[in-house]
């Protein structure tokens, strides 16, 4: 059985087995735990010029990933935590994202920026932020939130191998995901939406780990009569507007779920986006549900309502209905909610 | 004193720092045109160290820069045409009209880009000379910096990983005292001058005067073979002096900034005029050779101008044109 972290661990093989000038540095990266799994043994199959440790300078070794790129080369830069990243944001702001603008389109910068998103088990204000609208603001960042384990390898090798920056988020929550789907090795193109699931009631638009509570939510849903069109959108920038504005012209319905902050987020720029697009087609207030506008605490009595889960998705979907539905079946199967499942027992 | 130089060095300095000076000034004097519409931040007076480095250096050697960066494009060998229509904001411009003064790049000569924001293009230039001991080059990178440069994170964290990895980098630190208007007695401690900072790192490092133009070719000769040797990176500290604004084509001592004993001992060391009188001394070239110099000099200045002038703006859809790349583009100089 696959993993979502083997899946990735697979696509960064693949990569440096294919093109000899991908790199894969970041700290951690050649330790006994391998970034969760996503990196072991890559080291000892290719060698430290080309995967290796570093400094704690998450700017500077940005920076360095830039040089290495004009230079002829593919990095792949992964941090432990999005929060760690953020000491990087003059490089990726002012040189990553501009380089190919600010010189009149002559270079681009090949670099992917793996950078994993926590959650839960007191992670905490600083080690649990999901940041992605930062990044998708920004002219030239490609923003890549995989939800599916099958997805998982497939994008990072077309954010590998694309030519702009790409941030590559990867939910802490998802790194157990399985699959059983075929190892295709086909490339995923960035900037595809995968509908997951099809219905007439509602459009729910969905990124990384909110696409598994949308999942349960949805097949839930499906029990009681009620189906929804469920559209992963796998990357946030750039979003995949036809198929969300295909399938609301279907619903009428649009809810958009996001593990960000709620205010200035994606699933705001979603819903305007939406509303300017599909006003005629809208029949219902469109609905917005994400982490609220205040950090994530790390004591689990102070979490609990946190984060968004199937039975909130599945309940407001009925509101937007006017219909009751039963959430019961999603709760019987909840277990602890500061973990992804039993497989997690911490540290981070 | 007598120089124990070639005439073809002489000259060749000679050459170097009078025309990123004839430069510089044409631009000073064109400013108030308003047609050079950017900011633009002059290397009047600090031209030895750019003229010294660009004798030494090869066409594959690498180079990145900050915000003053004409004289650094200029040695390298970047195009002057190029880039005077970058700053006239023409699409014959080395980026198009997107970047200006600030944002020259000519990869055809190694000079990789210069931008905007201090010790940006510090890890850039790490990451470059990572990629030349990748492919087991002898050609180095060369990262120029001011004296703020060293006050900034990126620029320990990339000496740190220089360090570490023994790569091929030369930094050259021109220390001209001031940021805008800030001393170096306001941002650093005068405990340790800059190179002596960078010398725990455990790497080669050197200073001089950076307006003795042979006595700086010679330091940078020494750290750049260190550096081609293998031996890794190499730290230079030059002490120099702008002429003008940080900013801008005015001179702007009238605001009492600077101490007036510090500017009269720095004009008594104008590196142009020195030198030459000592490498006529020393029978390297003749006043005659001066005069024919600076007027070849003044035609291809002259000429670069005109065609900056003559050229082009960029037609308004290049706006919005370069965000994203659609293949990837091989550099240039990497072809």
């Amino acid at each position: 059985m696959r993993s979502f972290a083997s899946e990735i661990q697979s696509g960064l093989d693949q990569a440096l087995e294919n093109d000899p000038s991908v790199l894969v540095f970041g700290l951690g990266v050649p330790d006994p735990k391998g970034v969760f799994g996503t990196t072991l043994d890559l080291q000892e199959k290719y060698g430290e010029k080309r995967v290796f440790d570093m400094p704690t300078a998450e700017n500077a070794m940005t920076g360095i990933a830039i040089g290495a790129a004009l230079g002829g080369f593919k990095p792949v830069l992964t941090h432990q935590r999005l929060d760690f990243a953020l000491l990087s944001m003059d490089q990726l702001v002012n040189n990553a994202a501009k380089w190919h603008f600010m010189f009149g389109g002559q270079r681009n910068v090949p670099i992917t920026v793996r950078m994993i998103l926590g959650r839960g088990w007191g992670q905490g204000p600083t080690h649990s932020q999901n940041l992605q609208s930062w990044f998708a603001h920004i002219p030239g960042l490609k923003v890549v939130m995989p939800a599916l384990a099958s997805d998982a390898k497939g994008l990072l090798l077309s954010s590998i191998f694309d030519p702009n920056p790409v941030i590559f988020l990867e939910h802490r929550w998802l790194h157990n995901a399985q699959t059983e789907e075929p190892d295709t090795g086909k490339l995923i193109p960035l900037g595809e939406a995968s509908l997951l699931r099809n219905g007439d009631a509602v459009t729910i638009v969905s990124v990384s780990y909110m696409t598994i509570e949308a999942l349960h939510a949805v097949d839930v849903l499906q029990n009681q009569g009620i189906s929804c069109d469920l559209i992963d959108l796998r990357t946030v920038s750039p979003i995949d507007w036809g198929k969300i504005e295909a399938s609301v012209k279907k619903t009428g319905k649009i809810m958009v779920l996001d593990t960000g902050f709620q205010t200035n987020g994606i699933a705001g720029e979603i819903i305007a986006q939406i509303t300017e697009r599909c006003w005629a087609d809208l029949t219902a207030p469109p609905v917005r549900l994400t982490a609220p506008d205040y950090s994530e605490s790390t004591s689990p009595a102070l979490t609990k309502d946190y984060h968004i889960r199937a039975e909130h998705i599945a309940e407001r979907v009925g509101s937007m209905l006017g219909k009751d539905v039963s959430v019961e079946p999603i709760l019987k199967l909840r277990g602890p909610h500061d973990v992804p499942g039993n497989w997690f027992t911490g540290p981070f | 004193m007598v120089y124990s130089i070639t005439s073809e060095l002489a000259r060749d300095l000679s050459r170097g720092m009078r025309r990123i000076r004839s430069v510089e000034e044409h631009i000073a004097a064109r400013y108030s045109e308003q047609e050079m519409r950017c900011p633009t931040h002059l290397s009047s007076g600090q031209e030895a160290v750019s003229a010294a480095i660009g004798t030494i250096l090869r066409s594959t050697d690498l180079a990145v820069s900050g915000h003053r960066a004409h004289a650094h494009y200029l040695a390298k060998g970047g195009d002057l045409k190029a880039m005077v229509a970058e700053i006239y904001g023409r699409v014959t411009g080395c980026a198009r009209g997107k970047g200006g003064s600030m944002h020259l790049i000519d990869e055809k000569a190694g000079f990789m880009g210069s931008t905007a924001i201090v010790g940006g293009t510090v890890p850039v230039g790490v990451g470059l000379a990572y990629s030349l001991l990748l492919k087991g080059s002898d050609d180095i990178a060369c990262v120029f910096l001011g004296d703020a440069v060293v006050e900034t994170g990126v620029f320990f964290e990339s000496l740190s990983f220089a360090a570490l990895k023994n790569l091929p980098v030369l930094f050259v630190c021109e220390n001209n005292f001031y940021s805008v208007y800030s001393p170096l007695s306001v941002r650093q401690s005068a405990v340790k001058k800059i190179h002596e900072k960078v010398a725990g790192f455990g790497v080669y490092t050197d200073e001089g005067d950076g307006n003795d133009v042979v006595s700086v070719h010679q330091k940078m000769l020494k750290a750049v073979n260190h550096i081609r040797s293998g031996k890794g990176p190499a730290f230079l500290e030059f002490e120099t002096f702008r002429w003008r604004e940080h900013c801008g084509p005015n001179y702007d001592d009238d605001l009492g900034y600077r101490p007036d004993q510090f500017i009269e001992e720095w004009n008594n060391r104008e590196p142009i005029a020195n030198f030459e009188q000592q490498a006529i001394t020393s029978d390297l070239f003749t006043e005659a050779d001066i005069d024919a110099m600076q007027s070849s000099i003044d035609t291809e200045v002259a000429t670069a101008f005109e065609f900056a002038r003559a050229s082009d703006f960029p037609s308004p859809e290049e706006a919005s044109m370069h965000v994203f790349a659609t293949a990837v583009e091989e550099g240039i100089f990497l072809k």
